[in-house]
C-alpha cells in the first residue's frame, strides 16, 4: 500500500502548489522510515518506554451484562487518549527532516496536548491552532498545552471550531512550509497524511486483535470506534479488514454524519465525504463532542463506506452523555465523550462478541457534561 | 506593455466594478468565486468571499455575475476558485459553462498540475516549486503562468517579496511564456518593482478591499497601479 495517493475516488493532494514539494518530501522520507530498522527501534522503544503501550484491552461486565464486550483502553496511554500514537510519530519523522517547527490543529484538545507533549520531550518549538468554541469547552487542554511550552492560538472566524482550526494551520504551514513540519491529527488531509496516520495508528487494532484473541479465542463479531475525522477508527479497523466474518462500525456524532449524511465534495486537502451543500460550500457539523465536530473524514473511511467493509452508524448527544455516565457507574471509568458515542452503539449492535475502542478519557469533558446537566 | 490584472470577488456590483477598472487600465479581470473554506487566501478575500456566500454569491449565480460582465467589457475574464465548486458542480460542466459566460480561462487555487489534467486552466507556481514542477506547470498552463511571489497565503505586504527574483529567474529558464506575479502586490511601487522581473502583475486582496469602497475607489488604485507598472 505505500505511495498510495488515493482510496477509490477519495483522497489525493488538493492544495495549493507551494505545500506539493513539502508533501512530496514528507512522502520520500515516510516510504523510507517505515522499513529502516534503527526509525522502527525508536519509535517502539518510545511506545513502551514513554507512552506506556501495550494498553490493555478490559472486559466490560458491568457495562454490558448480556454481552462480552472488550474496550482497548487508548485511555490509558499517556496524556489520555490514542492521538499520541500519531504524534510520536510524526515528530520522529519531522526531526529526521530536520523541521524544528510543529504546528497542529485541534478540536477536543487531545491532539495538541499530544502533540505538545512530544514536542516538550524533544524541545520543538510547538504551535496549536484551535477554535475559540473548542477553547472554551475544552479549557483543561489547553492548560495542558500552556504547562507543556506550546503556544494555542485562537481561530476566531467561522465555526470557531476544529474546521477553521485546520484551515488556519494549512495557512501557517504554507507561509511557513520550509521550516515546519505539520503534525496533522487524523487521517484527514492531502497524501500521505491519510495513509501515513492510518499506519501510525494501526498499532491499536493490530494489539487488540492478538489480546482479544488471547483472551476468547476467537475474533470479536463487531469491532466499533467513534469516527470523527476517523484516526482512532482506521488504526483499530485496519488489522481487521482482511477477517471477513467481523464487522465493523464507525459511530459519528448525528449532528457530523459526513459518512450518513454526507456528500462528495473537497476539503483540506482531500476529496471525501463531507457535510456540504450542492455548491460544495462545507456547511457546519455540531456535536456535543469538540473531537467529533468536523464536516470532514478520512477518504479512507469513505471508500470503506462505499465497498461495504464497513458501516457508518450515528449516536445523539444524549445517547453519548448517557453511555458517558454507564461507564463511569459501572466500571469505573470515566471515558471521552467521543468514545462515549461508540460505547452507545455497543449495547445495541446486536452482537454478543464486541471489540470497542475506547480512544481517550474524559477528565476534560467534565465541566461540559456537568454544565449541560445544570443548564 | 506590463500587463495588470485585478481579482474582484463575484458580487452584484462585479459587472460595473470591472468596467471601472478596465477603464482606468486594468487588461485582465479575475473573478473570485467564492468558497467557504479558502486556504490560498489571507483574511481580507476569506472575509470578501464570506461576504460573498452572504450575499448568495453561488455558482449559478456567480456565473450569471461572469456573463453580465463579459457585456461590459471585451478584456480576458478568469474565474478563480477552488476544486470544491468544481467538485460539487462537474469539472467539465462547470469549465463550459463558465466559458460560455464569457470566462477566457479559469484559476483553481487549490488544484496542483497533476491533478486533472482535463480542466485546461493557468497554473500557479510557488518559491517552493521545483524546476521540474515549473516545466510541467509551463506544459499544462493555459498562456501564462500565475507566479506566486511569497511561501504563504494572498494578502498585502510591505515590500515585495525578495522570493519573486529568483522564482522569475527560475521559470524564464524553462518557458517563453508571459509571467504574471501575484500574492502581496498591493501599490504601483510593488507594480514597478515587479515589472522588472516579470511580464505583469496580478493585484487581489488591495483591490477588494479597495473594491469595497466603490467604483472610484477602485478606479484610483487601478490607475496608481497602472503607473507604476508603466512607469
Amino acid at each position: 500500500m505505500s505511495g498510495t495517493r488515493t482510496f477509490g475516488d477519495y483522497g489525493g493532494r488538493y492544495v495549493p502548489e507551494t505545500l506539493i514539494p513539502a508533501l512530496d518530501e514528507l512522502e520520500h522520507a515516510w516510504e523510507s522510515l517505515r522499513d529502516d530498522p534503527s526509525f522502527q527501534t525508536e519509535l517502539d522503544t518510545l511506545r513502551k518506554t514513554y507512552a506506556g503501550r501495550p494498553t490493555p484491552i478490559t472486559l466490560a461486565s458491568r457495562f454490558a451484562p448480556e454481552q462480552r464486550v472488550y474496550l482497548k483502553r487508548e485511555d490509558l496511554m499517556h496524556t489520555g487518549a490514542h492521538k499520541l500514537n500519531n504524534a510520536l510519530g510524526q515528530v520522529l519523522i519531522a526531526q529526521r527532516l530536520g523541521k524544528r517547527r510543529i504546528i497542529a490543529e485541534t478540536g477536543a484538545g487531545q491532539h495538541g496536548v499530544a502533540t505538545a507533549t512530544v514536542c516538550a520531550r524533544f524541545g520543538l518549538e510547538c504551535i496549536v491552532y484551535m477554535g475559540s468554541e473548542d477553547i472554551r469547552r475544552q479549557a483543561p487542554n489547553v492548560e495542558r498545552m500552556g504547562l507543556l511550552g506550546a503556544e494555542v492560538r485562537p481561530v476566531e472566524f467561522g465555526t470557531r471550531t476544529l474546521k477553521e482550526a485546520t484551515s488556519e494551520a494549512i495557512r501557517d504551514w504554507i507561509a511557513n512550509v520550509e521550516t515546519t513540519h505539520y503534525v496533522i491529527g487524523s487521517c484527514v488531509g492531502p497524501a500521505p497524511y491519510p495513509e501515513l496516520v492510518r499506519e501510525l495508528q494501526r498499532v491499536i487494532g493490530r494489539e487488540a486483535r492478538e489480546q482479544f484473541l488471547a483472551a476468547e479465542n476467537r475474533l470479536p463479531e463487531v469491532v466499533v470506534a467513534c469516527v470523527g475525522g476517523g484516526s482512532n477508527a482506521i488504526g483499530m479497523f485496519y488489522d481487521f479488514i482482511e477477517d471477513d466474518g467481523v464487522r465493523l462500525i464507525g459511530v459519528e456524532a448525528a449532528g457530523a454524519a459526513s459518512l450518513g449524511a454526507g456528500r462528495g465534495g473537497v476539503l483540506h486537502g482531500a476529496r471525501s465525504s463531507l457535510l456540504a451543500d450542492e455548491d460544495g460550500q462545507i456547511l457546519d457539523a455540531h456535536s456535543i463532542s469538540a473531537g467529533l465536530d468536523y464536516p470532514g473524514v478520512g477518504p479512507e473511511h469513505a471508500w470503506l463506506r462505499d465497498t461495504g467493509r464497513a458501516e457508518y452508524v450515528t449516536c445523539t448527544d444524549d445517547q453519548a452523555v448517557a453511555a458517558f455516565h454507564r461507564l463511569c457507574e459501572t466500571e469505573g471509568i470515566v471515558p471521552a465523550l467521543e468514545s462515549s458515542h461508540a460505547l452507545a452503539r455497543a449495547l445495541d449492535c446486536g452482537a454478543e462478541l464486541v471489540l470497542v475502542c475506547l480512544s481517550g478519557r474524559g477528565d476534560k469533558d467534565l465541566a461540559e457534561v456537568l454544565r449541560r446537566e445544570r443548564a | 506593455m506590463k500587463t495588470l490584472v485585478v481579482y474582484l470577488m463575484a458580487m452584484p456590483d462585479t459587472p460595473a466594478l470591472a468596467q471601472a477598472a478596465v477603464e482606468a487600465g486594468a487588461d485582465v479581470i479575475e473573478i473570485g468565486f467564492p468558497f467557504s473554506d479558502p486556504l490560498a487566501d489571507g483574511p481580507l478575500i476569506r472575509r470578501a468571499g464570506e461576504r460573498a456566500l452572504a450575499a448568495g454569491m453561488r455558482t449559478a449565480r456567480c456565473l450569471e455575475v461572469l456573463a453580465e460582465t463579459r457585456s461590459r467589457v471585451g478584456v480576458p475574464l478568469v474565474p478563480m476558485t477552488y476544486a470544491s465548486i468544481f467538485d460539487a458542480y462537474g469539472w467539465a460542466e462547470l469549465e463550459r459553462d463558465a466559458r460560455t459566460a464569457g470566462a477566457t480561462s479559469l484559476i483553481v487555487a487549490d488544484l496542483p498540475v497533476d491533478a486533472r489534467p482535463d480542466v485546461k486552466r493557468v497554473q500557479l507556481v510557488a518559491p517552493t516549486s521545483t524546476d521540474e514542477r515549473l516545466r510541467l506547470a509551463a506544459a499544462a498552463t493555459d498562456g501564462w503562468l500565475y507566479l506566486v511571489t511569497v511561501t504563504g497565503t494572498t494578502g498585502a505586504r510591505a515590500e515585495l517579496a525578495p522570493t519573486l527574483a529568483p522564482l522569475a529567474s527560475r521559470t524564464r529558464a524553462v518557458t517563453g511564456l508571459p509571467l504574471y506575479a501575484g500574492f502581496g502586490i498591493s501599490t504601483g511601487e510593488h507594480a514597478r518593482a515587479a515589472a522588472e522581473l516579470v511580464d505583469g502583475v496580478v493585484v487581489g486582496s488591495r483591490a477588494v478591499e479597495a473594491a469595497e469602497y466603490g467604483v472610484a475607489e477602485l478606479a484610483t488604485l487601478v490607475s496608481e497601479l497602472r503607473s507604476g507598472l508603466d512607469g
